[in-house]
C-alpha cells in the first residue's frame, strides 16, 4: 500500500486533504494558511536564527574570539534576544523618500525567496509539488525577482548610499544571472531533466553517481555556480550592494527594526535556496535514500510507514548538504576582502561567462559520447564485466566518474585537514599566550 | 491532485486573488503619475499573471515571465530612470492627446475581448466540462519542437539578438571613445 507515492506529495496532501471529497473554499483556504504558518513560517524563522548565530560563531572562531556566548547554552538564543529587541525598535521611514514603497519594499524581498521554497525538494514527497516540471527553473525565476526588492529599498530611501548600493546591486544581480543559470544548465544538461525531485532520485547509489561527478564539466560548473550564487545572493565577497565601508549599509542604511530584519530572512532563506539547488543538482541530495526509494515504490507490498521513515532521514540529509554549502559561504565571507564593482563585473564577464559557455559546450558534446553508469555497483550491474564496459564507452564514463570522486574526495580530506591543523595551531597559541615563556637574556 | 484542477476550491480562491491582484495594479500602472511606483505595479501586475499561469499548470511559463520580464526588462526599466533622473519622483505626465489615443485603442481592445468571449460562449467552449491539465508535460518537448519545427524562428530571432548585442557594444565604445577626445 503506497498511498504517499500514489495520491501525491505530504503538503499537497496536508492542503487537499486525504480522502476522495474535497474541502470547501474557506475551509482549504485556512488549510493554506495553517500549513504556511506551522511550517514555513517557523522553517524560514529558525533557518534565520541558526544561520545568524551560525554566521557570528563562525566569524568569532575565525577571529580567534569566541562569538555570542551568553545568551543560552553556545549563546544559541542571542538571535533570538536580537529578534526581540528588533521587534521593539522604533520603525523609521524617511520623511523626504517615497514612504510608501520603503515600507513595501522588506516584502517585496523576502516573498520571493519564500515562494521559491516550494520547489525546495526535502524529500522524495516531502515536497510541495512533486510533479513541478521546472522546479529548478521556477527557484531561478524567484531569485531574480527578490533583487527587485533591494532596488526598491534603496530607491525609496532618499539616500545616496542606498541608491549607489541599489544600482550596484541591480547591475550585478543582472549580469550574474547569466553564468548561474548557464552553470545550472550544465547541470540540469547532465541530469536531463528540470523536476528538483527526480534528478535527485536518480543520483543515488554510491559517491561517485554524484551530480557533480558525471562529468569534467559538471565538476567545473559546480564552482562557476558557487561563485555566482555567491554574487547574486550579495553574500561577501560581493556584498558590493551594502559595503559598509564605503556606503555605510548600502540600501539598507535608513532601515531599522523589523523591516530590517525581513532584509536578512530574506538573505538567509536565499542562502538556503541557493545551497538547497546546489545539493540538489551537485550533491547528492538524498543520499541513498533516493536509491532505497526508488526501490519501495516499485515495490507492490511497499508500506506507507517505510515512505515517511525514508522522506525523514532523506529531509535531514538535504539539509546537512545544503547547510555544509551554506558553512562555506559563511567561510568565505569571512576570509575574503571585498572586491571592486568593476572586478566584479570584470569576473562576471570575462571569466565566469565565457567558462560557462565552454562547459556548456563540453558538457553537450560529453552528454553525445559518454555514457554515465548510475546505480549501486556489484547489486546493479558489476562494475568488472568487460564486454559491459566496452561498450560504448561505458568504461570511460566510469572512470572519470571515479577520477572526479578521487579528486572531490581529496578536495575535502585537504579542506578539513586544514582547517583541523589551524584550529590545532590556535589552541597552542591560546596555550602559550597563557602562560609565556619566560624570556631568557 | 493538481493545484489548478477543476472543481478545486483552492484554486477558484488563488484564481480569483491573481485575477484581482492583476487588476488592480494594471490600473495602478496606468493611473499612477511616478514612473517607480508605476514600474512596481507593473511588478505586481506580471507576477500576478505569472500566478494565473500557475495555475493553468504551465509553471514554465509563469517562471518565464518572471525572469523575463520582472526579473530582466522591468529592472532595466528601474535601472534607467535612476541612472537618468535627477529628482526622486521622476514624473510621468501624459498630453491629452496620448490619453486620448491610449483610451482609444484599450476601448477597441476591450471590445475585441467582449466579441471573443461571446463568441467563444456561443460556441460552447465554456461547458461545464473540466479543463483538461497536461501537468506532466515534459519541458524537453518544449525544446524539441524550440529545436526541431520551429528552428528558423527561433534562429532568427538569435541572429537578432546578435546585432542588438553588437550594436550596444558598439554604442558603449564609441561614445567613450568620444568623450577621450573632448577630455
Amino acid at each position: 500500500m503506497l498511498s504517499m507515492a500514489e495520491a501525491g506529495t505530504f503538503f499537497e496532501q496536508l492542503f487537499f486533504g486525504w480522502g476522495s471529497e474535497r474541502p470547501g473554499a474557506v475551509v482549504s483556504v485556512i488549510y493554506g494558511m495553517i500549513v504556511v504558518v506551522v511550517f514555513f513560517m517557523p522553517f524560514v524563522s529558525v533557518l534565520g536564527m541558526i544561520c545568524i548565530w551560525g554566521e557570528r560563531k563562525v566569524a568569532g572562531h575565525m577571529q580567534n574570539r569566541p562569538g555570542p556566548n551568553r545568551v543560552g547554552p553556545f549563546g544559541l538564543l542571542q538571535s533570538l534576544a536580537d529578534g526581540a529587541k528588533c521587534v521593539m525598535k522604533e520603525d523609521l521611514v524617511p520623511e523626504l523618500g517615497d514612504r510608501a514603497l520603503f515600507r513595501l519594499a522588506p516584502y517585496v524581498a523576502f516573498a520571493p525567496v519564500f515562494v521559491a521554497l516550494v520547489a525546495i525538494p526535502f524529500g522524495p514527497e516531502l515536497t510541495f509539488e512533486r510533479h513541478l516540471n521546472s522546479g529548478l527553473f521556477l527557484i531561478l525565476a524567484m531569485l531574480s525577482v527578490e533583487v527587485m526588492g533591494v532596488i526598491i529599498a534603496g530607491w525609496s530611501s532618499h539616500n545616496k548610499w542606498s541608491t549607489f548600493g541599489a544600482m550596484r546591486e541591480a547591475c550585478q544581480m543582472v549580469s550574474y544571472e547569466i553564468p548561474l543559470g548557464l552553470s545550472l544548465l550544465v547541470g540540469v544538461m547532465a541530469a536531463g531533466t528540470l523536476n528538483v525531485v527526480d534528478m535527485g532520485l536518480e543520483q543515488g547509489g554510491g559517491l561517485h553517481t554524484w551530480g557533480i561527478f558525471r562529468s569534467p564539466f559538471v565538476f567545473l560548473a559546480f564552482f562557476v555556480y558557487f561563485v555566482a550564487s555567491l554574487a547574486a545572493n550579495k553574500r561577501a565577497p560581493f556584498d558590493l550592494a551594502e559595503s559598509d565601508s564605503e556606503l555605510v549599509a548600502g540600501y539598507l542604511t535608513e532601515y531599522s527594526g523589523m523591516r530590517w530584519a525581513f532584509f536578512f530572512f530574506a538573505e538567509y532563506t536565499a542562502m538556503f535556496v541557493v545551497g538547497g539547488i546546489q545539493a540538489a543538482l551537485f550533491l547528492d541530495p538524498f543520499g541513498l535514500i533516493g536509491y532505497y526509494h526508488n526501490q519501495l515504490s516499485a515495490d507492490p507490498q511497499g508500506h506507507w510507514v517505510g515512505m515517511v521513515v525514508l522522506n525523514v532521514m532523506a529531509a535531514t540529509i538535504f539539509i546537512g548538504k545544503a547547510g555544509a554549502v551554506i558553512l562555506v559561504q559563511m567561510w568565505l565571507r569571512w576570509t575574503l576582502p571585498r572586491p571592486r564593482i568593476d572586478q566584479v563585473l570584470y569576473v562576471c564577464v570575462k571569466v565566469l561567462l565565457p567558462m560557462g559557455c565552454v562547459l556548456l559546450l563540453g558538457e553537450a558534446l560529453w552528454q553525445l559520447f559518454v555514457p554515465w553508469r548510475g546505480g549501486i555497483p556489484w547489486k546493479d550491474y558489476n562494475p568488472l564485466s568487460w564486454g559491459d564496459l566496452m561498450k560504448g564507452g561505458t568504461a570511460v564514463g566510469l572512470g572519470v566518474q571515479l577520477a572526479l570522486m578521487m579528486v572531490g574526495v581529496g578536495m575535502v580530506v585537504a579542506v578539513v585537514v586544514w582547517v583541523g591543523r589551524s584550529a590545532l595551531d590556535a589552541k597552542s597559541v591560546k596555550k602559550r599566550r597563557a602562560e609565556p615563556e619566560a624570556i631568557v637574556v | 491532485m493538481m493545484l489548478g484542477q477543476a472543481g478545486f476550491p483552492m484554486g477558484a480562491v488563488l484564481f480569483y486573488g491573481f485575477a484581482l491582484g492583476a487588476g488592480l495594479s494594471a490600473m495602478g500602472v496606468a493611473l499612477s503619475r511616478n514612473i517607480v511606483r508605476q514600474a512596481v505595479c507593473l511588478l505586481f501586475a506580471l507576477a500576478s499573471v505569472a500566478g494565473l499561469y500557475y495555475l493553468l499548470g504551465c509553471e514554465f511559463l509563469a517562471a518565464v515571465q518572471l525572469v523575463v520580464y520582472a526579473g530582466g526588462t522591468l529592472i532595466l526599466i528601474v535601472f534607467g530612470v535612476m541612472l537618468t533622473s535627477s529628482e526622486l519622483s521622476a514624473k510621468f505626465v501624459p498630453r491629452r492627446g496620448e490619453v486620448m489615443v491610449a483610451l482609444g485603442i484599450g476601448a477597441v481592445l476591450l471590445m475585441g475581448l467582449i466579441v471573443g468571449l461571446c463568441a467563444a460562449a456561443g460556441s460552447g467552449a465554456f461547458g461545464d466540462a473540466p479543463l483538461a491539465l497536461d501537468r506532466d508535460y515534459p519541458v524537453d518537448r518544449l525544446g524539441l519542437a524550440m529545436l526541431g519545427d520551429y528552428l528558423a524562428p527561433f534562429e532568427v530571432v538569435s541572429v537578432l539578438l546578435l546585432v542588438v548585442m553588437i550594436g550596444a557594444a558598439y554604442l558603449a565604445k564609441a561614445r567613450r571613445k568620444g568623450q577621450g577626445v573632448q577630455g
